[in-house]
């Protein structure tokens, strides 16, 4: 049966991953080529075994097999053929398997590259990623089987195993449970694989320092080897925090693109310090410098990978994100343990050697500043940390759960982050090694003074509150900085190269992609601080009951209830939908159509809110209730969130500044074309 | 362990204002993320706690858990004013773990008229997931009348991500 085949497959892929170890042990033990050959031979084959058993539960799942557990449960006949295939990582068991596959990809293509420069990392980097992923197969094989049958019992009870249980039969039901309405949404579809592709990507670099360590080598060759490794990691995770706030903006209606759940958190905090190394390196690479904080966060970047992933997995936590109980939780906590304390033994063994050829002396320098940028990420860290944990600890101390919310991220994470604008915006006119408070002055004088034309107009527009002019004089000012960096930068460029102002704006970004990629990222960064200060400083709300032809207000805006409409989808959804006129200054500008859909089989209800949108706010608009006989009335919510849209078009900023960066440079290229041997990997 | 190399004896001064810049922030920080838990941590009682026990003052902003007794919603639109009672749940994971399970949990706590149980009020759209045997995470406080008023309302179905078994529909 096709099942067992697929069980089959997950059982190789544990095997061979155990054998590349084991062969990459061999290697370091009688250094014989033959012998890490075959170990990277094995990382492929885990790659082909995983994509089997993956397209086999995908088979599953597209053709109604509900007699398998977890297409029961994630998948039913209603669904769309996308949503069917796309269930594979809709459930826990599924969700694993596609976690596994998607690292050993990124493994697999690893093991394709040219490795002869770093041959002796070679076994030590197999070993670190694959018994990170044999653990990930290992959770499928043994706890959480995505092949489990069902079967019957002559009584009616229903079991699931891999194996026909005496006096049993195979039990089919008609239909399966079907996916969570809430996540039938295009953000939810690929949210899990960003964030996913994100957190395993950070294992690669992470299995490079390893290496590093063990084999005692401080130079910079893990970090360049990685550096694009990094930066695709960082990208995806960037992705996935983004369309997961995407998501919760448009169905969760609450007007809402963050909660500071643990979850959520769970995801940033990787984010967090994996956004502290890529700074860091930067000096390792340029200075040789921070040798010691690059190997902490990466250790601390894959701990937490590992850490969230634990979290969003056993439910240990109270959190809206309400996965499934599992068993797994005590097996993932032994993981981490494990990796951690031999992670932080081999960089114990290597402190010394990891020192750096030059001493930091001033804060007023790039290096110091760099450093204080380590300083605030990791501040950042230990603040969502405390948050998350804050329950669990006080309830081993004082026996009484004592929790904290939003309030607390907020206070204790906003002062960080202002003091991260700051930097952002002083930094790049910070000379390397040791600067002056005159010489810094003299730079920024011309930005300050432009970026104080932002707070100038906010506060003749009626705005007083000091915490929203400061952190919009913040970013303006790194706006500033910023642009400023690109217009020095062209206009040096144009004067020498007698070039025009765009052709060379054009050279100085794509001959310096990190850099510049860089600073695009950072006015992704601006706007999405503009957006953020918009929506939590200004937003304002309003709700009302109206009956036909009867208007509400909110600010500029006023919207008519017109007309309400009840009627079947034949996707199993029952709608019922209110339109409404809305006007901006007594001027009719649109419709729009708030809607309540009810899944009939979860009983499930939605409220889709609608919304008119611009780049000055968004009315955002929920259908609360209505009478559907008698005199028509129905009541709606309606949020005004300004500027909320800066915050989706700096998260394009920023994911543009971060494939800029990552696109390989001409000079890279040039490498690769002279070396033939990245293309014969067998 | 230091994180630089030793310093030559000329540079240490500038060093040591270094060293003490670093302290400062580092202790700020410190000082931020420690007062403020002071400031904004709630204490998570359970239904139990709260009526049985009383340990809450009225007034103080507590955060707590319950399961959703579906008879008991109303709502009413004109005010977005909702109404609904919860029963008690542990508030320990192992021990809902123990019990088979936050699902089976739930709908126990629900079944059982000797359970505990809260009068919640709450002022707001009603949240699509609030419905029968739904777990409610509130924050907010006991008023005089023993009702809890809550200022958030988090619910969470165990069944909706992922179903333990699916219904029996065919044998």
């Amino acid at each position: 049966m096709i099942v067992n085949l697929g069980y089959t497959a997950l059982l190789l892929a544990l095997i061979c991953s155990l054998y590349s170890i084991i062969s990459a042990r061999v290697y370091i033990n009688n250094n014989k080529i033959q012998w890490v050959d075959s170990s990277r031979n094995a990382v492929l084959a885990v790659w082909f075994l995983l994509t089997l058993a993956c397209l086999i539960l995908v088979y599953l799942l597209t053709n109604e097999h509900f007699e398998i557990e977890y297409v029961a449960s994630v998948s039913s006949r209603a669904m769309p053929w996308y949503l069917k295939a796309t269930a594979l990582w809709g459930g826990q068991a599924g969700s694993l398997l596609f976690w596994s596959w998607l690292m050993s990809s990124y493994t697999g293509i690893m093991m394709l590259r040219d490795w002869s420069n770093e041959r002796d990392l070679q076994p030590y980097v197999i070993t670190a990623s694959m018994l990170t992923l044999a653990f990930f197969v290992s959770l499928n094989v043994f706890v959480e089987n995505p092949f489990n049958v069902l079967w019957i019992d002559s009584f009616g009870n229903i079991t699931s195993s891999m194996m026909r249980p005496d006096a049993n039969l195979m039990f089919t039901p008609n239909d399966g449970a079907g996916l969570n309405p809430l996540l039938r949404h295009p953000g939810m579809i690929i949210h899990p694989p960003m964030l996913y592709l994100g957190f395993v990507g950070f294992v690669i670099p992470y299995s490079f320092a390893i290496g590093a360590l063990a084999v005692g080598r401080t130079d910079g060759v893990w970090i360049r080897a990685t550096r694009r490794w990094t930066l695709i990691a960082w990208l995806f995770l960037s992705l996935g925090l983004l369309l997961g706030g995407r998501w919760a903006y448009d169905v969760l209606g609450w007007g809402g693109y963050w909660g500071w759940d643990p979850v959520e958190i769970a995801a940033f905090m990787p984010w967090l310090t994996g956004t502290a190394f890529l700074h860091s390196v930067i000096i390792q690479e340029k200075h040789g410098m921070f040798k010691r904080w690059n190997m902490i966060l990466i250790i601390l970047t894959y701990a937490l990978v590992i850490f969230g992933t634990f979290l969003t997995r056993s439910g240990v936590l109270s959190s809206v994100h309400a996965f499934a109980q599992s068993s797994i939780g005590p097996l993932f906590f032994i993981f981490i343990t494990v990796t951690f304390t031999i992670s932080l033994l081999l960089l114990f063994r290597g402190w010394e050697s990891l020192a750096s050829s030059k001493t930091l002396t001033s804060w007023l320098s790039r290096e110091g500043m760099f450093l204080l940028n380590n300083l605030l990420f990791m501040g950042i860290l230990v603040a969502c940390f405390w948050g998350v944990i804050y329950p669990l600890i006080s309830e081993i101390i004082t026996g009484q759960k004592v929790t904290v919310g939003p309030p607390f991220y907020e206070r204790t994470t906003g002062p960080q982050f202002a003091a991260l604008l700051l930097l952002m915006g002083i930094v790049p006119l910070v000379a390397w090694r040791i600067t002056t408070v005159n010489r810094i002055g003299h730079l920024i004088w011309k930005p300050t003074m432009i970026s104080l034309l932002i707070p100038i107009i906010s506060i003749i527009s009626g705005i007083f509150n000091f915490a929203a002019l400061l952190s919009l004089w913040l970013a303006s000012l790194v706006f500033c900085v910023t642009i400023y960096e690109f217009y020095r930068g062209s206009i040096a460029r144009s004067k020498s190269s007698g070039n025009s102002f765009f052709i060379s704006l054009w050279q100085l970004i794509s001959r310096n992609r990190r850099r510049y990629g860089g600073y695009i990222v950072h006015l992704g960064i601006v706007f999405m601080a503009v957006g953020i200060i918009g929506v939590e400083m200004f937003q304002t709300e309003t709700q009302g009951t109206l009956a036909i032809e009867e208007r509400m207000s909110l600010e500029d805006y006023s919207l008519v209830y017109k007309d309400l409409t009840e009627y079947p989808e034949n996707d199993g959804r029952f709608v019922t939908k209110a339109t409404l006129d809305v006007y901006k200054n007594n001027k009719l500008i649109g419709e729009l159509e708030p809607r309540r859909d009810y899944y009939n089989i979860s009983q499930q209800r939605m409220t889709i809110p609608d919304v008119y949108s611009t780049l000055e706010g968004d009315l955002y608009v929920l259908l609360i209730d209505w009478k559907p006989v008698g005199p028509q009335q129905a009541t709606f919510k309606v949020y005004l969130n300004p500027l909320i849209n800066w915050i989706w078009i700096g998260g394009f900023l920023f994911i543009l500044g971060t494939l800029v960066a990552t696109w390989p440079d001409q000079r890279d290229r040039h490498i690769i074309t002279n070396n033939k041997s990245i293309l014969q990997p067998f | 362990m230091t994180l630089y190399k030793e310093p030559t004896t000329q540079s240490n001064r500038q060093r040591n204002k270094f060293l003490l810049g670093g302290f400062l922030i580092i202790s700020a920080i410190i000082y931020l993320i420690a007062s403020t838990t002071q400031n904004t941590s709630k204490y998570y009682y359970t239904v139990d706690e709260l009526v049985v026990e009383q340990t809450a003052a009225i007034g103080e902003n507590v955060r707590i858990s319950g399961a959703v007794i579906g008879d008991s919603i109303s709502y009413d639109a004109d005010n977005l004013t909702l109404d609904f009672t919860v029963a008690h749940v542990p508030g320990d994971s192992d021990e809902i773990v123990a019990k088979g399970g936050l699902a089976r949990v739930l709908h126990e706590a629900i079944a059982n008229p000797n359970q505990a149980r809260l009068r919640i009020s709450y002022q707001g759209p009603m949240p699509d997931l609030l419905r029968d045997e739904a777990q409610a995470i509130m924050d907010g406080h006991l008023n005089e009348d023993n009702i809890f008023v809550a200022d958030t309302l988090l619910l969470k179905c165990p069944t909706k991500y992922e179903d333990e078994l699916p219904n029996q529909t065919n044998n």
